[in-house]
């Protein structure tokens, strides 16, 4: 728990200083600084648009104009002939540099360029969505002329255009600044945006036959202009959702030609990015605008709290911006440890779910006559639940479901409620597929394992191994990590995945193709402890390295034996090793003891030194010392009456690999007791739901797959309760005090848990389940999650599952053929409970395998098939005319 | 509103100096005690160095002549008898009404472009601009189906709390479109808390005949910066037709037909 940064690998070699005078200041900065950037450190602005820190110098907007003279061979200084850009320039020993400060050239140039700039902006800033906090406002105040000289006739395009469902681009405000465009090129990865037309004439290609200079995804209905110049390029297609300045219907985007089934989003336009937020957070003026933001409000209505992203395990810094206790918008923090200045688009726009109508706002119990449920008091809630609690624990006992999107303090606070109130060891915070290898794995490799590797780490090792996981999916920041390592040259990632994904595609990741089950083989083939073949050894080589990073997901835990080889193989190469899960609590959750066979600070529950320990800080005389239940033995054990009561936190049954069964043992428990943000599938069975405070409600630590805390406060005054206080209050009721009322106290006692040198949970060694047998027709399910999927989380945001990928069926060609599914057909997918029939696209993967997204729009894989990743599923075509 | 323009004459009805029509305020009134000469060192005094005891001295009757002893038991009068003889300033409001300054800054109102739009585009200038924080505006973006004010954006709620504007003007300067102008209603009370707020549909410039009730799609080839400049005089034929089509009970549309016949409507570009 501990946030120890490894210093070896964060270490950079000393890099020599150079001195320059800028204004008649001397600085000494790293050689290869930018004078911009060195003008920064002493506190001279140079007003500029195109230069970002994080992105490639570009000198597009010529904003940065200085007056910059340099020593020559003699050492006699030599000035420059022209003003230039400062964006684009390193300083050099000597060079004598004069800013707009000092420089009347500099001044004159800035001010000519900011006239230029200003000649084709429109004034339309009262309707602007980026007025009142644009680079462009300001600096036309700070560093432009009061007046324009300007008296034709402003250049204008047919706006808005909707790029994609959420990404609006209004080209007649762009400034041709390109950090958009170099965005997607070099942080994404994405097609996203490019520059058309460059040095071409106006709007509708009348000048020199081309298009004019713009933004955009080459759609030749926009640009109005085709190659062959014959063919009109037809009309673009309108949106009804916006309109421009002359009340028209605002423009949707397409790009040229065919783009394949596979890159379509789901609102049938080309997929964008899961990124594409963050271009319209640093476009300079307000060309690239959000549908979910459009006009909703100022920067000077808005408070902003700065907090950390609830979506995946990066804890990403974000700022939480928000107006009379709505929020609003989200941006990207600036936290250069871990997502720099990035999020994903889940990130920036999914928080609609904290406000939608199912939100609970009071206790809810069953009304003994009808038996629904309805509001109630807090005492009476607690009092009915501390009831229902006391006869289960008086019967067959309770165990707990607390699920993996709670705060490290929460967390907490359940383990110590499970151990202490229910007397149990039953608790499992994993609502998803899991295993008893994995629990192990857990136990000895992650759980009281502090920072070993860091995302600084992702851009240095030599090479990165993934298995199990997909970052662009899952861990959209490790994702844009790698990806800045690998265009540096410096990272070089392997991923052991059934097929080349898009993500691993623009990580120009090496894929060592794997059908679903068979990561142990290739695992131990690596480590060398079944012999390596042939295509390996390079691998294996490379794995040996100083340096060499893997990165495991938690999908792993789904195959069995899968665990078990990576730690094997682990032990082989040494190399660093980080699990990274989906949920922004499950670091969190390992950290606390959410295990069945963990106590906190990575403690064996079978260890009685361990028991001890965890005993004498909660000033407890024993803990239970029988071996809990993981999720799926708890919810057996409910449905055979096992266990008669179960308090549930937020888990979504959709996640759990069998739905079917859960809901089986909700309806068996005798007494369920809810405590959630929202109403659920869990909602139904639950004899009193207690709220919790969503994220904004609250305030926390989340620790994510680093294991960096993540400190966040709270945005909204509000008088929700924590999880930690509810189950304090049931603990008061059932006459124990959980001593969970502030976040020091439980600060406090974490701390005490820092540092168990006592035995680890040994290495798990469960050997591989054989590959199923297939017969004609069948092929071995891949899936996992996507970004933008069905999740709960997404709710109430329709901008942003516009975005999303549309779901389809990867297949290979082969395979296709011989179900004989022709191009642009649908493939039906069979489980045991039943079939999922999805579009069908061609890819290059083994012939036995077919990949559907877990749960998408359409495709559910555990509650429509009934199986989870590696099964044997059947596959048959769809007759076009009978899908429809 | 009685006290307007007459600032020459001292506040009736204020009770104090009954018997001392000088006030203490108009030092030039030539009655500065002789014992008030001697402690400035040969100064003027000033209203902070005169003593303020000698209001209350009751030996400076003696000083007086013998005529003014006379008259000092009705000297206050003075005022009420002279007073007697000049016009009534008395108003009687609410009865009779007066027309205020013609810049008076009274109630707000949200005006109209001829053809019915409105011209306030929710950019919440005005909101910024007011020092009283006593606007609240939230902006909505503007259909082809629901055309509010022209081009993208239009005010979707806009309320002026009445209980904390200063009426001091500054969002009429503020407003880029002239949509917010100030009215000469003063008539500004009400019962409740709430009903101080007011909300758009109160601040909404009432429909006029020719005009035509929002939301309607713009004049063909007209752009937002067309209205601002006034190209647009009202409604078009396109314009009713839309509105007939989709609302054909709306209350403005004879008028409107009416006013697009006559081709008051802005040049269709």
């Amino acid at each position: 728990m501990t946030a120890t940064t490894n210093e070896s690998s964060s270490a950079v070699a000393p890099v020599e200083e150079i001195t320059l005078t800028i204004d008649g200041l001397d600085v000494s900065v790293p050689k290869g600084t930018l004078v911009i950037r060195a003008a920064e450190t002493i506190g001279i602005q140079i007003p500029r648009f195109c230069d970002h820190p994080l992105l490639k110098p570009a000198g597009a907007c010529r904003q940065c104009l200085v007056d910059i003279a340099t020593p020559d061979r003699e050492g006699n200084l030599r000035a420059m002939p022209k003003p230039q850009a400062s964006c684009t320039i390193e300083a050099t020993p000597g060079m004598v540099v004069n800013t707009q400060h000092t420089s009347p050239v500099a001044e004159k140039a800035q001010r000519g360029q900011i006239e230029f700039l200003l000649v084709n902006h429109p004034l339309d800033c009262p309707v602007c969505d980026k007025g009142g906090e644009c680079p462009l406002q300001n600096q036309a105040m700070s560093n432009g002329s009061a007046t324009s000289r300007f008296v034709d006739i402003k250049r204008t395009f047919p706006k808005p255009i909707k790029i994609s469902t959420q990404i609006l681009l209004d080209r007649d405000r762009c400034i041709l600044c390109q950090r958009c465009t170099r965005f997607s090129a070099e942080i994404a990865g994405d097609p996203f945006i490019d520059l058309q037309g460059r040095g071409g004439g106006a709007p509708g290609g009348h000048g020199h036959g081309l298009p004019a200079q713009q933004i955009g995804r080459f759609d030749e209905a926009i640009l109005e202009y085709t190659p062959s110049g014959e063919q009109s390029p037809g009309e673009s297609e309108r949106t009804g959702d916006v309109v421009g300045p002359y009340g028209q219907a605002g423009v949707l985007s397409s790009v040229a030609g065919s783009i394949g089934g596979a890159l379509e989003d789901t609102s049938g336009r080309p997929f964008a990015s899961y990124f594409s937020g963050n271009t319209v957070q640093i476009c300079p003026v307000g060309a690239l605008t959000s549908a979910a933001y459009r006009f909703r409000s100022r920067p000077f209505d808005l408070v902003s709290t700065p907090s950390i992203a609830e979506h995946d395990a990066c804890g990403s810094a974000i700022r939480v911006d928000h107006r009379r206790g709505v929020v609003l918008r989200r941006l990207a923090g600036d936290d250069p440890a871990v997502n720099e200045e990035w999020i994903t688009d889940k990130d920036r726009f999914a928080f609609a779910w904290q406000t939608s109508p199912d939100v609970l706002t009071a206790p809810l119990v069953r009304d003994e006559e009808t038996g629904e449920l309805v509001p109630t008091s807090w005492s009476e809630a607690i009092a009915l639940a501390a009831e229902g609690l006391r006869k289960a624990l008086d019967g067959a006992g309770a165990a707990a479901l607390p699920g993996g999107r709670l705060t490290l303090e929460d967390a907490y606070a359940w383990s110590k409620f499970t151990r202490l109130t229910l007397g149990t060891n039953d608790v499992d915070f994993r609502a998803r597929v899991h295993s008893a290898e994995e629990a192990d794995f857990l136990a000895s490799r992650v759980a009281g394992g502090g920072m070993d590797v860091i995302f600084g780490d992702l851009e240095r090792a030599p090479r990165v191994l993934l298995v199990g996981l997909e970052p662009e999916e899952e861990a959209g920041t490790i994702f844009l990590r790698l990806r800045k390592g690998m265009l540096a040259g410096r990272v070089r990632v392997t991923t052991i995945a059934p097929l080349a994904s898009r993500g691993s595609t623009k990580l120009r990741a090496d894929v060592v193709r794997t059908a679903p089950g068979d990561e142990p083989a290739v695992l131990d083939a690596l480590s060398g402890s079944t012999g390596t073949p042939g295509d390996l050894t390079d691998l294996k080589a490379a794995l040996a390295e100083p340096g060499t990073v893997v990165l495991a997901g938690e999908r792993l835990a789904g195959v069995p034996g899968a665990l078990s080889a990576l730690d094997r193989l682990l032990t082989a190469t040494g190399a660093r090793f980080a699990w990274v899960p989906r949920r922004a609590g499950d670091r969190g959750a390992v950290e606390v003891g959410l295990l069945p066979g963990l106590l906190p600070g990575g403690r064996p529950t079978a260890q009685a030194q361990a028991r001890v320990d965890v005993a004498g800080v909660w000033g407890v005389g024993e803990l239970p010392t029988a071996p809990g239940r993981d999720l799926t033995g708890i919810l057996d054990a409910t449905t055979s009456g096992e266990i008669d009561a179960l308090v549930v936190g937020g888990i979504d049954l959709a996640d759990l690999p069998s739905p079917a069964d859960a809901e089986v043992a909700l309806a068996a428990a005798g007494f369920v007791v809810q405590l959630e943000v929202r109403r659920s599938a869990v909602t139904q069975h639950a004899d009193v739901v207690l709220p919790i405070a969503s994220s904004t409600h609250k305030s926390g630590t989340f620790l994510n797959w680093e294991g960096r805390p993540r400190p966040f406060g709270q945005v909204f005054t509000t008088s929700a309760l924590t999880d930690s206080r509810v189950l304090g209050m049931l603990a008061d009721a059932l006459g124990i005090d959980l001593g969970t009322r502030t976040l020091e106290e439980i600060h406090r006692e974490l701390a005490e848990f820092d540092g168990w040198e006592g035995p680890r949970t040994g290495a798990p060694s469960v050997p591989a389940a054989p590959a199923p047998a297939l017969e004609a027709g069948q092929a071995r399910l891949a899936t996992w999650r996507l970004m933008l999927d069905s999740g709960r989380g997404q709710d109430g945001e329709p901008h942003l599952a516009g975005t999303a990928y549309r779901p389809v069926a990867l297949l290979s060609p082969a395979t296709a053929t011989a179900l004989g599914i022709a191009e642009g057909g649908q493939v039906r997918v069979s489980g045991p409970e039943g079939d999922i029939v999805l579009p069908v696209l061609p890819t290059p993967m083994g012939d036995d395998v077919v990949w559907l997204p877990q749960h998408s729009p359409g495709s559910s894989v555990y509650r429509t098939l009934g199986v989870t990743a590696g099964a044997a599923v059947r596959l048959a075509a769809v007759d076009a005319e009978v899908a429809r | 509103m009685a006290e307007q323009g007459k600032g020459k004459k001292p506040a009736p009805g204020k009770g104090r100096g009954q018997d001392r029509p000088a006030q203490p305020k108009r030092p030039a009134a030539g009655r500065t005690p002789a014992r008030a000469t001697g402690t400035g060192a040969g100064r003027t005094p000033t209203k902070a160095t005169r003593p303020r005891a000698e209001k209350f001295d009751v030996d400076s009757d003696v000083e007086k002549s013998g005529l003014a002893q006379f008259f000092a038991p009705v000297a206050g009068f003075g005022v009420t008898m002279s007073t007697l003889f000049r016009p009534v300033v008395t108003e009687q409001y609410p009865f009779e009404k007066k027309p205020t300054a013609p810049r008076y800054h009274g109630r707000h109102q949200l005006n109209r472009h001829p053809d019915g739009l409105e011209k306030c585009i929710g950019c919440e200038l005005c909101a910024w601009a007011c020092p009283a924080d006593a606007i609240y505006v939230e902006a909505g973006n503007n259909t082809p189906e629901a055309q509010y004010s022209p081009g993208e954006r239009y005010g979707k709620v806009y309320q002026i709390n009445y209980l904390r504007c200063i009426f001091c003007g500054l969002c009429i300067e503020a407003c880029p479109t002239r949509a917010l102008t100030m009215t000469n209603d003063f008539e500004l009370a009400g019962t409740t808390r709430e009903k101080m707020i007011f909300e758009k549909d109160t601040l909404l410039a009432p429909i006029r005949s020719g005009m035509l009730a929002a939301p309607h799609p713009m004049v063909s080839g007209l752009s937002d910066g067309d209205y601002y400049r006034g190209d647009v005089t009202g409604p078009t034929t396109a314009q009713v037709a839309w509105v007939e089509e989709r609302r054909p009970d709306d209350e403005s549309l004879s008028s409107a037909a009416a006013a697009a016949t006559r081709g008051t409507g802005g040049d269709e570009k």
